[in-house]
């Protein structure tokens, strides 16, 4: 018993690696994290792609519903944040890809490849909206 | 002086397979639906732009077109197989209780088979008609 203590005090007191709080952040850094939370908030969207499919299959009347959802403000905003996620896990996971075959390591590289992968989505985000709104005709 | 019936050997450690109990198999999986996402994202947001703002006639007849339809059952497959790789990832770094980790990762394989079979389905009834 006495042992079995001793035993979780010194587990308790055992030193532990340092955590991020200790780091300073850094642009690579904090694309790996937003790379996780836009993967989990697409995994979530992946709803709104399936209510979109499913509303097509059911008829004018639901479908009618999702446009009016999608055509709001908040539709809007969920969207358009949708895109950018979408848009930014695929540029952030084309980086990860170079990574993988050990290239893009370098200091210069990898900032560069960083700050690509962020300015790209924004760009292509901006540039897909403008295209869409063409091709509807211009805000409604 | 009997043999003990179970030596646990550093090899018999490694193949338990880590957290997930599946080795480096999911992490190479992901790397494949990744590449195979890049072109079916692209296709995925192109058809989507193509059908905002079209009727429902419109938006029915593009959608169970073959062309747009395997496309479309291309992303959400290899999607469904990414996001749950990718979820089950989280999951093990975040969660360390046993039993709401197992739980979580119940509900990781429920919600993408739901979400998964919901869209291959209105796919395939926009595709079929009926």
């Amino acid at each position: 018993m006495a042992e079995m203590e001793a035993r979780a005090r010194a587990s308790s007191q055992r030193p532990l690696s340092p955590h991020l709080q200790i780091y300073r952040p850094l642009l690579t850094m904090m694309m790996s994290i937003v790379h996780r939370v836009t993967g989990a908030a697409l995994y979530f969207g992946m709803l709104l792609l399936a209510w979109w499919l499913i509303a097509a299959a059911s008829g004018p009347t639901a479908y009618a519903n999702v446009e009016w959802f999608i055509g709001s403000l908040i539709g809007r905003l969920i969207l358009f944040g949708y895109t950018w996620a979408l848009i930014h896990h695929m540029l952030g996971g084309i980086r990860h890809l170079i990574w993988d075959t050990l290239n893009g390591f370098e200091p210069a590289e990898r900032e560069f490849l960083t700050v690509a992968s962020l300015a790209g989505s924004i760009v292509l985000t901006l540039l897909i909206w403008g295209a869409g709104y063409l091709v509807m005709g211009g805000p409604r | 002086m009997s043999a003990p019936r179970h030596i646990v050997t550093p090899m018999r450690r490694v193949r338990g397979l880590g957290a997930a109990r599946s080795g480096t198999a999911h992490f190479w999986h992901q790397r494949i639906t990744s590449v195979a996402a890049v072109p079916l994202t692209i296709a995925l947001v192109v058809i989507v732009m193509a059908l905002m703002g079209r009727s429902h006639a419109a938006v029915v007849q593009i959608l169970g077109s073959p062309l747009v339809a395997i496309l479309m059952l291309l992303f959400i497959l290899n999607t469904a197989y990414h996001m749950w790789i990718g979820m089950q990832e989280i999951i093990l770094d975040y969660v360390h209780d046993e039993l709401f980790k197992f739980l979580s990762l119940l509900g990781n394989t429920f919600f993408v088979f739901a979400v998964a079979l919901a869209s291959v389905f209105a796919i395939l009834k926009l595709s079929f008609g009926v």
